[in-house]
């Protein structure tokens, strides 16, 4: 060991050159975590003041604080309880719906792969860089004709194909980490399809289901174009009400604080809980 | 493949010789049954309403004038590339999607070195860079609009007020930043969104990377500059593509943003929601699906090139 010495006290020293830059840089890595959630926490600071103390410059920081801008937004004009849960609605099922479609799929696609599986992967992967905007015009007429209209089976049915190529990338992606020969001695000791499936897949890939999952439901809520082009007040999402917020005048700004807010809630709380499974979804599941 | 099919048929039934082609078929169509609902469902759904876009860019068709309705040839599409505010809406895209996703991953790649550090509050400063991203788009863009660049009580402005007392500066500068720089502050609101993805991509990357590696590198005595160009860099390379391949995507069909923060107006229209408002608010169905069909036309050709590039990824990762 004493041998060593020397090549020991070289990452010794760029350990020290390290260290005084480290503070530093440290410093400087919470102050841009602090910019970028500025805006974030300010949206929470300001729903919580008064209509008055929200429109002042500069910023009164420690004005009181008070739930009138919630109360305005969820007593005051049309209720947001309608949007909210039209929103949950289109959100939960149709994430169940691409969870149902694309796990087998992406079995057939890994597991006990078809031919030619890699083209169909980019089949579906291509139709995501179609843009959407495209399709919008035929949906919507084809929904005039079939009277669906503002109707929010027609936004699942939406939603579950603008997730379900994500979806299909990240189950594969998933579904390849169950290991061959855990398959293998199954079906040599005769296991059926179900207790495979639920002995030996489903404990590999439930993390990858539930990074799925929150992936879907992020983008499912978040979704404005065609819920603002297919719906109107029966079947209008969360987004759609927030863009009534889009040319308002007047002291509105603690009101449009705590809509913001409580429309942004769960994807927020969802995505804090899960921040590792934010990550494998984002990257298609390339990302462990 | 030929074995593994071969495998399934001893499996699961003896068949006589002379049927094996027949059985290898029925094999086939088994290894296909889960595939077909979601593949049949996405035919359906995205490449039928294409078709049907297709049919449309040939007619005269405009909500307005139902009695017009007819075919209209090439029309549609020579009114597409005279259209000035169509070509404008081309080069916004260009400049929007570039714009977004350079200087988001520029900033998400130094974020991203910065917190793979071991320091004190690492996670609460990686919770708090997330945070734009798990808002609302519509709230986001609807914050920025409202909450930051109001001229009036904006908190910037606020800021440069507050900042202006503390040097004794009677009237600080108040610009109305959205008419000043509005394709501007459209990137700004969508960059603060999309750091925290190609942070998250990068910082994912970045763990991945053998260390040992990079701790003998320094030991031979490689400067911090030199270990980042020659093998963090390189290491990063698909993480980069990965991230901007994936940002494009999204920031290409934009509209949340720029329907909320400017509407559209001072020069910001991009394509889909210049398509939205020939289509939702002129009601030229022709016209709009003529956009529509050139912009997958442009949109196949680029994203080709962007496939490929996920192909070569692809190969890398699966040499399982």
């Amino acid at each position: 060991m004493t041998v060593n010495t020397d090549s020991a006290a070289a990452p010794a020293a760029a350990q020290k050159r390290k260290d005084r830059s480290g503070p530093w840089l440290s410093l400087l890595a919470w102050v841009i975590g602090i910019l970028f959630v500025l805006p974030v926490a300010w949206m929470v600071l300001t729903s919580f003041h008064s209509e008055a103390d929200a429109a002042t410059n500069p910023p009164a920081v420690f004005a009181p604080l008070t739930f009138e801008g919630y109360r305005e937004f969820f007593t005051g004009g049309a209720s947001p309880w309608p949007p909210l849960l039209n929103s949950l609605t289109a959100s939960v099922v149709s994430t169940a719906l691409v969870l149902l479609l694309s796990f087998p799929a992406a079995y057939a696609l890994s597991i006990k792969p078809v031919r030619k599986w890699t083209d169909v992967l980019f089949f579906f992967l291509s139709t995501k860089m179609l843009p959407v905007v495209a399709g919008l015009l035929p949906l919507y007429l084809f929904a005039q004709k079939a009277g669906l209209l503002d109707n929010i089976w027609l936004l699942i049915v939406f939603y579950t194909s603008m997730n379900l190529p994500i979806a299909v990338w990240m189950m594969r992606s998933f579904l390849s980490e169950v290991p061959v020969e855990m398959l293998e001695a199954a079906s040599m000791d005769g296991a059926s399809l179900t207790k495979t499936l639920r002995s030996v897949i489903a404990p590999v890939v439930m993390p990858g289901i539930a990074a799925t999952a929150l992936i879907c439901f992020i983008f499912s809520w978040n979704e404005l174009l065609f819920a603002r082009v297919l719906t109107a007040t029966v079947a209008e999402t969360a987004p759609v009400f927030l863009t009534s917020f889009v040319t308002s005048q007047g002291l509105f700004l603690a009101q449009l604080c705590a809509a913001a807010f409580v429309v942004s809630l769960p994807v927020l709380v969802a995505g804090f809980a899960a921040q590792d499974k934010l990550v494998q979804g984002l990257s298609l599941g390339s990302v462990k | 493949m030929t074995s593994v099919a071969e495998k399934t048929d001893q499996g699961t039934s003896p068949v006589p010789a002379g049927a094996s082609g027949v059985a290898r078929r029925a094999a086939d169509w088994v290894r296909r049954a889960p595939l077909l609902p979601a593949l049949v469902f996405m035919i359906i759904v995205t490449q039928l309403p294409f078709v049907a876009t297709l049919v449309i860019s040939f007619m005269d068709w405009n909500a307005y004038y139902p009695d017009e309705r007819g075919f209209a040839g090439f029309d549609n599409f020579r009114r597409v590339f005279t259209d000035v505010n169509l070509r404008d809406a081309v080069w916004t895209t260009i400049l929007l999607t570039v714009g977004v996703v350079l200087v988001s991953i520029v900033l998400g790649l130094g974020i991203a070195l910065l917190l793979d550090r071991k320091f004190r509050g690492r996670g609460a400063v990686r919770t708090m860079m997330i945070a734009p991203f798990l808002v609302v788009p519509v709230a986001a863009a609807l914050l920025w609009k409202h909450a930051l660049y109001n001229p009036e009580y904006g908190l910037f402005n606020g800021a440069l007020t507050w900042v202006g007392k503390l040097f004794g500066v009677d009237r600080p500068a108040q610009p109305d930043w959205i008419t000043n720089m509005p394709l501007w502050s459209v990137i700004f609101a969508l960059v603060w969104q999309w750091t925290p993805f190609m942070m998250l991509i990068l910082l994912a990357g970045l763990q991945g990377r053998p260390l040992d590696v990079v701790e003998a590198a320094r030991i031979d005595g490689a400067s911090g500059w030199q270990i980042f160009r020659s093998m963090t860099l390189p290491h990063l390379r698909q993480y980069l593509e990965l991230g901007a391949l994936l940002g494009s995507i999204y920031i290409v069909q934009n509209f949340d943003a720029v329907f909320t923060i400017t509407s559209g107006g001072l020069g910001t229209a991009n394509l889909p929601y210049t398509i939205y408002q020939i289509f939702y608010q002129a009601h030229d169905y022709g016209r709009a699906s003529a956009a529509a069909v050139v912009v997958v036309v442009g949109t196949i050709i680029i994203a080709t090139f962007a496939l490929r590039t996920v192909s070569s990824l692809f190969k890398e990762d699966s040499g399982r």
